[in-house]
């Protein structure tokens, strides 16, 4: 199938908080935590920003990138694990927000911090078999880790969206595998407001396993090795895990660098791997490839071997890069911070 | 077309009424007009009667019906009205009475006004009345009624140098003149330090800025000119009735620091009466906001564009002053219980003009002039009254 | 705000879908079913307003009504858009910089919900033009 990634958009809110900031709160030692996880900020959303409104504002920047006729859209997937219903989704107001109603289908998306990746392969499907002109893939998230948890340092917000097809790809997806096995690494309950996960459950049989199986069998599918791609993307939780695995798997610092962004943003869940692809798409020049891998507790592995095309450098200017989105924050302290995540019950 | 005047005038006090029901203070208007006109109740041929919000505050709707029946009219089967435009229902109540008179149609006629506000939390009175604004295109963007009074301050500021302290010192006149009215809410001097420390409602509008919750009632009672010598020796002439709209939200406003409904009101008013703004001695206004009196003497032509402020801090429009406006305390001190407030203000033009205002009297009143506003200025009332016809 | 009530608004509170008088050229937002100039020969079509327009006026809203009071204080904005009608919106920025003039352009938020478990509203607001 030939089929790609036709535009590209993201948003990122412009709140942050410091790990030192909720460090204070907790008693925790803050340069253990940032060395332990290389991650300094995170992102956190204003009091009227939520995972739709994210959505939409990465998808009308991918719209308006490359100029795309949003009535083509004939398939929206939001992925998110911060969906703000329960039952009824995200991807029919980004529909209507950018115009695309009413001839579609939409559904939404939950798989951990794969959700949004699965979205892009069901758009795959469709529009590479020409069932559909074009399809949009989203991952929008407003991740929430409970006060006093680990996870609290990396649980951020931010948003990506792709627009897929077949004519004019700005980047070529050539080939997607994914490794999915039931692990419970991570999960969340009907109802409850924060998620579990399994401490350190989450980085071998979890983490590690899932994402060195999808990207190494890709590989050996494809007849690729590390030194084929000049960039790779492995999820971000934190700095250190996308790191290691780059390692183990045998890439370098500098191939994952430009899409390491979690060390300034913070783990956007659904939109992790996929915000690491933006920033790296906003710098990549014809005929780079890239091997994106992305990781969903509970779990699953999406790996994508993408080829970078001409048409990459036009579309460009169209719409804020990750680096514009992550320059000028607006650094708030702990209190405001549990006041716009919602923590202070009203 | 009659010529109609004022033969009576009853009100209630205005404040937080915890003991008095929405039907008592009416009744207590109606009976105190009633009685300081001389009249029967069996004389009364129609009544019209304000009220913004029966339904949200006491939710009630049929307030015309309610009010006839409490005032025990109802086996006289006579008219009774409701009449509605936000903070302007009092004013067009008088004039729906006035008509009804100058007509022809009605000979003795109750113009009344009552608002119960406090029997309901201060959020949902609040939300009632936001709805004075337009709900869809304000109110769900997080317009508040201060909000909005705030802005039109704002550029008014911005365009003619209006202070804070200019806006302050509306307020510390009106506490001044309610100090002087016993049915005021507020008889407590402030100072212009008071307003700017109060807590900030909308910048830069403070607590102080805004009037407050009331309840309370007034009634007048209209008759023919011709015949009102028979009912009181001093009957106080109607020479100009008269209301213009406007739209509905700020934003559709061709100026926002301009009521263009209380600037083509007073034109008709003006010219009905065949008097200029230099004719006026006295007035009570819509000072629903510090902002909004300043507008209001803008508008109405007794000063030009932009000079509202500094007038009102020079004194001109405190008792004593050129010409006063808010002897009563307006609705900043008097209290606004909304559905009455602009028929209060014709019972204090009435108690000046007959030389009955006591501590607040303007000397030598000879004609005064009423303003009445519904929401940021969708409704405008304007009434002139006069000693003679 | 009832559900129908809002749904019907939708499209004008998202996409910032006014309407255009085609007799006169007039454009209106909010939506209108008769243009004030030419009444009963309007000519009425829908138009998507570009989202720029200028800051005519503002206050800070420190007290509002309990569906808002999380985000206060929060400034609220009379705004001119470049096609000429002007609306109320909130403008999303430093408080210190807010200034009447201000060039803005239009932002997708939330905009209140009806309650815990009921219906969440979206809509436009307005953030700084540059940065």
């Amino acid at each position: 199938m030939d089929v790609g990634i036709i535009s590209y958009g993201a948003y990122i809110p412009r709140f942050r908080i410091r790990i030192e900031e909720i460090a204070k709160v907790w008693g925790d030692d803050a340069n253990s935590i940032t060395e332990g996880l290389m991650v300094y900020e995170k992102s956190v959303p204003d009091t009227d920003e939520d995972t739709i409104t994210i959505a939409v504002e990465a998808a009308r920047h991918a719209i308006n990138r490359a100029g795309v006729n949003p009535e083509r859209i004939e398939a929206i997937f939001t992925g998110s694990e911060s969906h703000p219903y329960a039952v009824k989704p995200t991807s029919t107001v980004v529909a209507e927000a950018i115009g695309a109603t009413p001839s579609l289908t939409a559904a939404d998306f939950q798989f951990a911090c794969k959700a949004g990746t699965a979205a892009i392969q069901a758009c795959l499907g469709m529009a590479g078999s020409g069932m559909i002109d074009l399809g949009l893939a989203i991952g929008s998230d407003v991740s929430q880790g409970a006060p006093g948890d680990a996870l609290e340092y990396t649980a951020a917000a931010g948003g990506v969206a792709y627009v897929i097809g077949r004519e004019n790809q700005v980047a070529k997806i050539e080939s997607t595998y994914s490794y999915t096995t039931d692990t419970p690494d991570f999960w969340r309950r009907e109802g409850m407001p924060y998620p579990e996960h399994g401490g350190r459950f989450t980085g071998e049989p979890a983490y590690f396993k899932h994402v060195t199986s999808a990207a190494s069998t890709l590989m050996a599918r494809l007849g690729t090795k590390p030194s084929d791609y000049n960039y790779a993307i492995f999820h971000q939780p934190n700095g250190k895990f996308p790191t290691r695995v780059a390692k183990t798997l045998g890439f370098s610092s500098e191939q994952i660098k430009p899409g390491l962004v979690v060390t300034r943003l913070g783990n956007t869940y659904s939109g992790s791997c996929m915000m690491g692809l933006a920033a790296t798409l906003d710098i990549a020049k014809p005929g780079d490839r890239i091997l994106m891998t992305a990781f969903g507790s509970g779990a699953g592995s999406d790996a994508f071997s993408i080829s970078v095309t001409d048409r990459i450098e036009g579309i460009r200017s169209g719409a804020p890069s990750v680096e514009k989105l992550l320059a000028n924050p607006i650094y708030i302290d702990y209190a405001r911070y549990a006041k716009h995540k919602g923590k202070i019950k009203l | 077309m009659r010529d109609v005047a004022i033969i009576g005038v009853g009100c209630t006090e205005f404040g937080e009424l915890w003991d008095k029901s929405f039907r008592e203070i009416f009744v207590e208007a109606g009976i105190g007009a009633i009685q300081d006109a001389g009249i029967q109740g069996g004389k009364i041929d129609a009544l019209y009667v304000g009220n913004m919000s029966g339904g949200r505050f006491i939710e009630q709707e049929h307030i015309g019906a309610l009010i006839a029946d409490y005032a025990g009219l109802a086996s006289l089967h006579i008219p009774s009205t409701r009449v509605e435009a936000a903070c302007a229902s009092g004013g067009l109540a008088l004039r729906q009475g006035i008509i009804a008179v100058a007509s022809g149609y009605h000979d003795i006629v109750i113009a009344g006004g009552a608002e119960k506000m406090t029997d309901v939390d201060v959020e949902t009175t609040t939300d009632a009345l936001a709805s004075a604004a337009d709900r869809e295109w304000e109110g769900v963007m997080g317009a508040t009624f201060p909000g909005l009074y705030a802005m039109i301050a704002r550029l008014h500021m911005h365009r003619y140098g209006t202070t804070k302290e200019q806006l302050a010192s509306v307020a510390v006149k009106n506490h001044h003149h309610g100090t002087m009215n016993p049915k005021a809410q507020f008889q407590n001097e402030i100072t212009i330090d008071t307003v700017l420390n109060s807590v900030m409602v909308a910048d830069p509008l403070h607590v102080f800025d805004c009037s407050p919750i009331s309840d309370g009632a007034s009634a007048v009672v209209l008759a023919p000119a011709e015949v009102a010598h028979k009912y009181t020796d001093t009957p106080i002439y109607v020479k100009a009735s008269a209301q213009a709209g406007g739209t509905l939200s700020l934003h559709d406003r061709k100026d926002i620091t301009t009521l263009d409904a209380t600037l083509a009101a007073a034109k008709r008013a003006y010219e009905m009466a065949k008097v200029t703004p230099n004719d006026i001695d006295f007035a009570e206004v819509h000072d629903c906001f510090t902002i909004a009196e300043i507008c209001a003497i803008e508008d109405l032509g007794f000063v030009k564009k932009g000079e509202g402020g500094k007038a009102t801090q020079d004194g001109m429009t405190a008792i004593g002053g050129k010409i006063p406006v808010n002897t009563s305390g307006g609705l900043k001190a008097c209290g606004h219980p909304v559905g009455a407030t602009g028929v209060k203000q014709a019972v204090e033009i009435t108690l000046q003009l007959r030389g009955e205002a006591g501590k607040r009297q303007v000397d030598g009143a000879e004609i005064g002039l009423t303003h009445n506003v519904g929401g940021t200025g969708g409704t405008a009332v304007v009434h002139i009254f006069g000693r003679e016809r | 705000m009832s559900v129908p009530r809002f749904w019907r608004r939708l499209k004008n509170l998202y996409n910032l879908i006014g309407t255009q008088c085609k007799k006169c050229g007039e454009y209106h937002y909010p939506p209108r079913n008769l243009c004030p100039k030419c009444r009963r020969s309007s000519l009425i079509v829908p138009y998507k307003f570009k989202g720029l327009g200028e800051v005519q006026t503002y206050t800070i809203v420190h007290s509002s009504t309990k569906d808002y009071e999380k985000h206060t204080p929060y400034i609220l904005a009379i705004i001119k858009l470049d096609e000429g009608p002007s609306l109320t919106s909130q403008v999303i920025c430093d408080h210190a910089q807010i200034h009447i003039g201000m060039k803005v352009k239009s932002t997708f938020r939330r905009l209140g919900e009806e309650s815990e478990k009921g219906m969440i509203y979206y809509g436009t607001k307005f953030i700084p033009l540059e940065g």
